[in-house]
């Protein structure tokens, strides 16, 4: 039951993206397209749940003095090996994603949980606690690269979802759109929240 | 075991563990990352290239195109493509930076005679909406066919015979450059082009 909920929180009351505004960096520069968000979110994901899994299983070993370079380690490991790995079998979205998989490495959400949360508690709920503000970061960038893409280029996935006569408006795929998409987000979050209390 | 022995051993550990198993995945893909980089350049090549039925991948020449700023050579790879034994085309890759936001690095083939065949955008990071419309058939196809000679290689708005990009004209602009500056480059070493022993002859 615990685990659940250890699992559940990061999907919602504390995601990532929407409630604790961690990691913000890769979730407003990589979500042009529902893809991309999908596929970053994987990859952090991944990193999350190894990082989150070694720091625990050697939290009595890491000296407090030296657990953040110890949790970096750990997690630059964990992004080399998703990267060598994607540009094998991904090549595509390797190539789409570029810089910003090196990047997951000073991603502040999994450096965050690390010291928040594995570095004090067992293997399973810090396993738990990684694949649920995975899933967490993983949905929120999914949302947010699907309604840049469907307004910004008309398609879904890279499917048409407006007929041809559809002018895109660029604004949303540029820099600018994924400030505004990520506020308005945020503001229908906030507005379900507040519908449900 | 207490303070700095024991932080020092801890980290080292750590590390070593992250070495080794990143020496370990690092063996595991070394193979398919290859392996993709080269399929990378063989689509590419297929496009830009005549029909041919060797592998141009492997029949290739390198010369020294320029110097960068440390003074190093700089070279170009001409990918050979053969028919039945003769050359069917070449493919080379060209680099224009002066985009609007970065190089824009390109694939372009051309036949004996110096005639353009097709041209493939490789990487660019220009501005999605506008500047990327590049990689459009439309702008890319209107390069088919010329040559260095009686074509004006600049865009219309520079009173050329290429049509730019509404809205973009920078990275259109840059492309055309390049390509021409490729074509005269193939133009003055064609002999070295096409006699310097290839890879797989």
């Amino acid at each position: 039951m615990s685990l659940l909920s250890e699992f559940r929180k990061g999907l919602w009351r504390e995601n990532a993206v929407f409630r604790l505004l961690l990691g913000l960096c890769p979730t407003l520069a990589v979500t042009t397209s529902a893809e991309n968000g999908l596929g970053m979110g994987l990859a952090t994901t991944f990193v999350l749940v190894g990082s989150n899994v070694v720091v625990s299983l050697l939290r009595k070993v890491i000296p407090p003095k030296v657990r953040i370079p110890a949790f970096i380690v750990i997690i630059a490991s964990f992004v080399t090996v998703v990267q060598l790995c994607m540009e094998a079998y991904f090549y595509d979205l390797y190539k789409a994603l570029g810089i910003f998989i090196p990047l997951i490495v000073v991603n502040c959400l999994i450096l965050g949980r690390a010291e928040a949360f594995a570095s004090k508690n067992r293997l399973l709920p810090a396993m738990a606690d990684g694949l649920g503000m995975g899933t967490g970061f993983t949905l929120a960038l999914f949302v947010l690269g699907a309604v840049r893409e469907l307004f910004g280029s008309g398609t879904l996935l890279g499917y048409a979802v407006f007929g041809s006569g559809y002018q895109p408006l660029i604004l949303m795929i540029l820099p600018p759109g994924a400030f505004i998409a990520m506020g308005l987000l945020l503001a229908c979050m906030n507005l379900l929240d507040a519908r449900r209390r | 075991m207490n303070g700095l022995p024991r932080l020092v051993l801890a980290l080292t550990l750590i590390t070593v563990g992250a070495g080794l198993l990143l020496s370990l995945v690092e063996s595991l893909t070394r193979e398919p990352i290859a392996e993709q980089r080269r399929l990378e350049t063989l689509r590419a090549l297929q496009t830009v290239l005549p029909p041919f039925d060797n592998s141009p991948d492997a029949d290739t020449v390198d010369l020294v195109v320029g110097q960068d700023k440390k003074g190093r050579d700089r070279r170009r790879t001409f990918f050979r493509g053969r028919k039945d034994g003769a050359f069917s085309g070449v493919a080379f890759p060209v680099v224009a930076p002066d985009g609007y936001s970065g190089n824009i690095t390109m694939m372009v083939g051309v036949d004996p005679a110096g005639k353009v065949v097709g041209l493939e955008i490789l990487s660019h990071a220009e501005t999605p909406g506008l500047g990327d419309k590049i990689n459009r058939d439309e702008f890319k196809g209107q390069f088919r066919g010329k040559t260095l000679a009686g074509v004006d290689w600049r865009v219309k708005k520079d009173g050329g015979d290429f049509d730019q990009i509404t809205g973009a004209t920078i990275s259109p602009r840059a492309v055309v450059k390049a390509v021409h500056q490729g074509l005269q480059f193939f133009h003055d070493h064609l002999p070295e082009v096409l006699a310097a022993k290839g890879g797989d002859q």
